[in-house]
C-alpha cells in the first residue's frame, strides 16, 4: 500500500480527509494489529484492503498487482482478503447458521457439496458447537453470533483475514475466546491476519506488529515491545499502553531493576520474579 | 453510493435563511407552492423565478446541490411532460405525424407543468436544506397545535415524524454497512436480470429489517426509562419565538404573492404562444 489518501464526501460541506498518505506493507503470514482512537481512520483503512473503498489517490498492491488497474478482478480479491466488519453478526440473514455460512462459498460459484464442506470446516475453525448448526442465527448469544459471522467469512478460504474490532460489545470471556480462536487460526492455517482494535491489552498478547493510527496518519509501526516504549506519546493521542507497561515503569522508578519492555502479564510476572530473585532490590 | 441522494437533507451553512424561524419557512414554502399552482402566466412564473433565485442566493446553498435533488424526479418529470404534450387537445397543431399531435395548448401545459414540478422540488428542498429535521418538526408541531382542540395528537405525530427523520441517515448508514459486508462475502448486487437482482437484495433487506426493529426497540426502551409520556405539560429547551427577521420574511412572501396575482392576472404580457 503506497501513499494512500482517502477523502470522504469530496466536494461537499461534509468533506473530510480520513487517510493521509498512509503507506504500509503486510507480508504473507503476518499477524498484524492496527490500533487507533475512534475516528483515527482504522476502519477506513481496512476497507481499502479488499477494494470496498477506492483511494482518492495512491496505489494498493496485492501480490504485486495494483488493484486499481483496469480489469483487476475485485471479486477475486474479495474472496482472498476476507473482511470481518464491526458487529459482523448484523450481516446474518439466513434461516439457519449453516446456510448463512454457505453464502460466501456459494457466491464463489462452488458446488453445493463443496460449500457445505467449507462451511463445516469454517465453523469448526471458530469453535462453533455443532448442535447449533441448524438454529436460526437470531436466536444465538452474542458471542456465538459473532463466531458464526466470522465463519461466514472464513468459509471463503481467504488468504488474508481482516477483523475490525472483533471483540466490541462482548464480555471479557467472549472477548478472550474470540481472540484466542483467531490466534489459533493464525497458528494453524498460517494465513495473514490483520486485527483492528482500540484496546492495547487485546492486541499486545497476540500480534507480531502494531500499526498505530492517529487522525488518518500512520503514527507508529513496530513490534509491540517497541511501540509500548513510546507510551507517553500514545497517551497524548488518547491511547494507552497495557497496564503492565505502566506497572513495570513504576517499579523501575522505585528502584526495582526490571526490564520495562514486557508486553503481557505472564512476561511481567517472570520478569519481576527474575529481578527480585537476582537481589537487585 | 446511497449518500448521493440530496433531497430532504440538511445543508449546514450560516445564512439569514438558516436562521429564520422554522414556522416561517414552512408557511412561506407552502405559500410559494400554492402560488405555483394557481397561476398560469409567463409573468407570474418570471416573478416566481426571481423569488426563488433570491432565496437560493440568500441561503448560501450551492445551486449544484439543489439541482442534484432534481435527479430523483427526472422520470416523473419526463412522464408528465410527455403526457401533457401528446394528449392535450385544442389550439393549433404545431407538429403532426402519424397519430401524434402536438398542439399549442399541449406545449403550453407541458412547459408550465415542467416548471411547476421543478420549482416545487427546488422550493421544498430549499426548506429542508436550511432547516434541521428537529427545527422542521418543532415548526410543524407548533403550526398544527390548534388541531389539539379536535383531539388530534399533534405532539405525538410530531414526535413520530422527528424519529422517522432521525432514522433516515441511521438506516442509510446501516444499509451501506450491510451492503459492504455482503459484498465482502462475495455478494453480487450489480449484475443479472431483474429477478436475480431482487434476490440479491434479500441478504441486505433481512439484516436491515432486523436492525431497524432492534433500534426501534432500543429507542422505545430508552424513552420509557426516562419516563417519556407525550406532550402534556412538556416544555421546550428552545421555544420558537418570532423575531424581526421572521416578520420581514413574511412580508416579503406576501408581497411576492400579491405581485404574482396582480401582475400575473392583470398585466397583459405574452411571449409567442404563452
Amino acid at each position: 500500500m503506497e501513499h494512500l489518501n482517502y477523502v470522504y464526501s469530496q466536494g461537499t460541506a461534509y468533506e473530510k480527509q480520513a487517510l493521509k498518505d498512509v503507506s504500509l506493507e503486510i507480508p504473507q503470514g503476518q499477524f498484524a494489529g492496527i490500533i487507533g482512537h475512534t475516528g483515527s481512520g482504522k476502519s477506513t483503512l481496512i476497507q481499502h484492503l479488499n477494494g470496498l473503498l477506492r483511494a482518492s489517490s495512491g496505489a494498493l498492491y496485492y501480490d504485486g498487482k495494483n488493484i486499481y488497474d483496469n480489469g483487476y478482478p475485485l471479486r477475486e480479491l474479495r474472496s482472498q482478503v476476507g473482511l470481518v466488519f464491526q458487529y459482523p453478526e448484523h450481516q446474518l440473514f439466513e434461516v439457519d447458521v449453516f446456510t448463512d455460512v454457505c453464502f460466501g462459498p456459494k457466491n464463489q460459484g462452488l458446488s453445493a457439496e463443496e460449500c457445505e464442506a467449507r462451511a463445516r470446516e469454517a465453523l469448526e475453525l471458530v469453535g462453533f458447537p455443532e448442535k447449533y448448526y441448524r438454529q436460526s442465527p437470531f436466536e444465538l448469544s452474542g458471542g456465538q453470533k459473532r463466531r458464526a459471522a466470522i465463519a461466514g467469512v472464513l468459509a471463503m478460504r481467504p488468504r488474508v483475514l481482516v477483523l475490525d474490532e472483533p471483540t466490541a460489545g462482548l464480555d471479557p470471556k467472549g472477548r478472550d475466546d474470540i481472540l484466542e480462536q483467531v490466534a489459533h487460526l493464525h497458528a494453524q492455517t498460517g494465513m495473514t491476519v490483520v486485527l483492528v482494535s482500540h484496546s492495547m491489552e487485546d492486541i499486545a498478547r497476540y500480534v507480531e506488529r502494531i500499526i498505530v493510527m492517529n487522525q488518518g496518519e500512520k503514527m507508529l509501526d513496530d513490534t509491540p515491545r517497541n511501540v509500548f516504549s513510546h507510551y507517553r506519546e500514545l497517551e497524548q493521542v488518547g491511547l494507552a499502553a497495557p497496564q503492565v507497561t505502566y506497572m513495570m515503569h513504576d517499579l523501575k522508578e522505585r528502584g526495582l531493576g526490571v526490564c520495562t519492555d514486557v508486553t503481557t502479564v505472564e512476561e511481567a510476572a517472570d520478569e519481576i520474579v527474575r529481578a527480585v530473585g537476582s537481589g537487585s532490590l | 453510493m446511497i449518500r448521493d441522494i440530496t433531497i430532504g437533507q440538511y445543508y449546514p451553512a450560516k445564512s439569514c435563511i438558516h436562521r429564520l424561524d422554522p414556522r416561517v419557512k414552512i408557511v412561506c414554502t407552502l405559500l410559494f407552492l400554492i402560488s405555483l399552482f394557481v397561476q398560469n402566466s409567463v409573468l407570474g412564473y418570471g416573478i416566481a423565478t426571481l423569488y426563488l433565485a433570491v432565496v437560493i442566493k440568500a441561503s448560501r446553498v450551492p445551486l449544484k446541490f439543489i439541482v442534484k435533488g432534481l435527479k430523483a424526479i427526472v422520470v416523473l418529470l419526463l412522464f408528465t411532460v410527455c403526457m401533457q404534450l401528446f394528449l392535450t387537445r385544442g389550439g393549433r397543431d404545431l407538429v403532426h405525424f402519424w397519430i401524434f399531435h402536438i398542439t399549442e395548448n399541449g406545449l403550453r401545459t407541458a412547459v408550465f407543468m415542467a416548471v411547476r414540478l421543478i420549482y416545487l422540488i427546488m422550493g421544498s428542498s430549499i426548506m429542508t436544506f436550511t432547516t434541521t429535521p428537529n427545527g422542521l418538526t418543532d415548526g410543524i408541531e407548533s403550526l398544527l397545535r390548534p388541531l389539539n382542540r379536535f383531539r388530534v395528537p399533534v405532539h405525538e405525530v410530531a414526535m413520530m415524524m422527528s424519529i422517522a427523520l432521525r432514522f433516515i441517515p441511521l438506516l442509510l448508514e446501516e444499509t451501506d454497512k450491510i451492503m459492504k459486508a455482503q459484498i465482502a462475502r462475495g455478494a453480487d448486487l450489480e449484475s443479472g436480470n431483474l429477478i436475480q437482482r431482487t434476490k440479491a437484495m434479500v441478504p441486505i433487506l433481512i439484516p436491515l429489517f432486523v436492525s431497524a426493529f432492534r433500534r426501534a426497540n432500543d429507542l422505545a426502551m430508552a424513552m420509557e426509562s426516562r419516563c417519556y409520556n407525550g406532550g402534556e405539560n412538556r416544555t421546550k429547551m428552545k421555544p420558537l419565538i418570532y423575531r424581526g427577521r421572521d416578520y420581514t420574511a413574511y412580508t416579503a412572501t406576501i408581497v411576492y404573492l400579491a405581485a404574482v396575482f396582480v401582475l400575473g392576472r392583470f398585466v397583459p404580457f405574452h411571449l409567442w404562444i404563452f
